[in-house]
């Protein structure tokens, strides 16, 4: 395998400390998002104030490393100003991109701050070619995020044609295959994933145990799953929940199972397939996951550049109830 | 000493019986004034750890430590932080109750265990208020030194000794790291 360039490692921060951490753990660059509905993290007591942007920014550029700011949310009608102050504080603050989804986001920052650097988030889900050229050429996007849905051939093929740089995920959260378009949590609570930034609001998850210490969980009343004594439990989202449909006598996943994204035995295909940045998910997991997950990726990136062999195992402890998947990267029939 | 270190050390302290029996004795007027000496210390230092529990600080918080003979309250509010013990037996209607072992806390508050992690494991539980758990796990996490560290040097020499021995206790036991 040859490789012509370094894959960058884009790293989650939901904190300061978590920031530095992903810093201080080898981070190329870190992403984060501001404490309101500008991102699509918007969770209790996560994310950064203004004043703690800027001294984030001032550290992980005086340690080399570069700072993402997301604004991957789209604004409601007659809320823009949200937004458009969101893109004047990350060009006041330097931030090195800001990560949109929204084209009026993207048009915003583009007509006023031409030397912003915008990348195009998984929120846009754009997955052609045609939409991603619609983007470069109208936004000067320099990077897209790819939706979770590629093969890594369809990746490879579709950097070919592309002008910009593409960035994937490689671990952390397999969500729902129509990401910036899932209305789930919309229909169980009033709040939109897409537009307040939260996926299932943690003011409207339950857990609750019963006798025989089955573990339920409920969002806004309605039951998402229940886990006997044995069972591994995962995030309280609808996507990954257990329903009872027609076709089937027991409960089952019908659309995602909880698990996790882990693709370190692609990642010499993924590097060779041309893909300039891998990101790691988990804005709202703590500082023990980012410096666990970070430095390993670190570690494997390095080592896969210099033709070793990788091994991420101890990684199935961090993942959504201790279960990891290629998903599709390996094959579009991941389930 | 060495003994007493050995019995952490190999992972005895999972064993619920003999940790309960150990701690039993300890009397509460005791652990208490442990408990608020060291949390005047923290909020002192780190008193921006509030910020991230706006709208929470009114909320009480019952950390129910299931391998110890008592549990922990604690109610966040900047003006008047508590944190107390008491006995397991004396009900308390807590707004939020987060349960675990008592390494599995206490990795989380060193900042080595990622709470999540534990939940899917189920060696964390988490009931009642959601938000307000989520969001003192979100101050907690904010810091740059380990709450656990802060606490134990307020004991010097005696407590930085029993933190380490509690880290290599949870080294050689299966807790998500």
């Amino acid at each position: 395998m040859t490789s012509p360039h370094k894959p960058e490692l884009v790293c989650p921060a939901g904190t300061p400390a978590s920031l530095r951490v992903a810093v201080d753990s080898g981070a190329d660059a870190v992403y984060c998002g501001l404490q309101n509905a500008t991102n699509a993290r918007n969770f209790p007591g996560l994310n950064l104030t203004p004043y703690e942007l800027e001294k984030s920014i001032e550290y992980a550029h005086l340690n080399g490393t570069k700072v993402l700011i997301a604004l991957n949310t789209f604004p409601p009608a007659g809320q823009f100003s949200l937004w458009s102050d969101a893109v004047d504080l990350a060009h006041s603050l330097n931030a090195d991109a800001i990560i949109v989804a929204d084209i009026g986001v993207a048009n915003y920052a583009k007509s006023k701050y031409p030397d912003l650097r915008l990348h195009l988030s998984v929120q846009a889900g754009a997955p052609s070619i045609e939409a991603i050229k619609f983007y470069t050429e109208e936004f000067d996007v320099k990077r897209v995020v790819l939706p979770r849905i590629l093969t890594i051939p369809e990746i490879k093929s579709l950097k070919q044609e592309i002008s910009c740089e593409i960035e994937c995920f490689i671990f952390g959260n397999h969500g729902l295959m129509a990401e910036g378009r899932c209305s789930l949590t919309n229909y169980a609570t009033g709040l939109s994933t897409n537009m307040d930034g939260v996926c299932s609001p943690a003011n409207f998850v339950n857990y609750r145990v019963d006798a025989d210490q089955s573990l339920h969980t409920e969002l806004n009343g309605f039951t998402i799953d229940c886990f006997s004594c044995t069972q591994n439990p995962g995030y309280p989202t609808i996507c990954k929940g257990r329903y009872h449909v027609a076709h089937r006598e027991d409960s089952y996943y019908a659309f995602e199972e909880p698990l996790s994204l882990n693709l370190a035995s692609l990642l010499p295909d993924l590097i060779s397939a041309g893909v300039d940045a891998f990101k790691i998910e988990g804005r709202q997991r703590s500082k023990a996951y980012t410096q666990s997950v970070v430095s390993s990726w670190r570690k494997a990136i390095d080592t896969a550049l210099d033709h070793g062999a990788i091994n991420m195992d101890h990684l199935l402890s961090l993942t959504e109830g201790n279960k990891q998947t290629l998903g599709a990267y390996e094959t579009k029939r991941w389930r | 000493m060495k003994i007493l270190s050995r019995f952490f050390v190999d992972g005895y302290i999972h064993k619920a019986k003999l940790l309960k029996q150990l701690t039993r004795p300890i009397p509460l007027p005791l652990i208490n004034y442990f408990l608020n000496f060291t949390l005047i210390k923290v909020v002192k230092k780190n008193s921006y750890l509030f910020n991230r529990l706006v709208g929470h600080h009114h909320k009480t918080f019952l950390i129910q430590i299931t391998n110890l003979p008592f549990d922990l309250v604690l109610q966040p509010n900047p003006n008047s932080p508590h944190l107390y013990a008491k006995r397991k037996a004396v009900k308390f209607d807590a707004d939020a109750t987060i349960s675990g072992s008592f390494l599995s806390l206490l990795g989380m508050i060193d900042g080595r265990f990622d709470g999540d992690a534990l939940f899917f494991t189920r060696d964390l539980q988490i009931f009642g208020d959601t938000e307000a758990i989520v969001c003192l796990r979100n101050a907690l996490d904010d810091m740059d030194k380990s709450l656990a560290d802060e606490a134990a040097s307020n004991f010097s020499p005696i407590g930085p000794y029993f933190l380490a021995m509690a880290r290599r206790a949870t080294k050689n036991n299966d807790i998500p790291s």
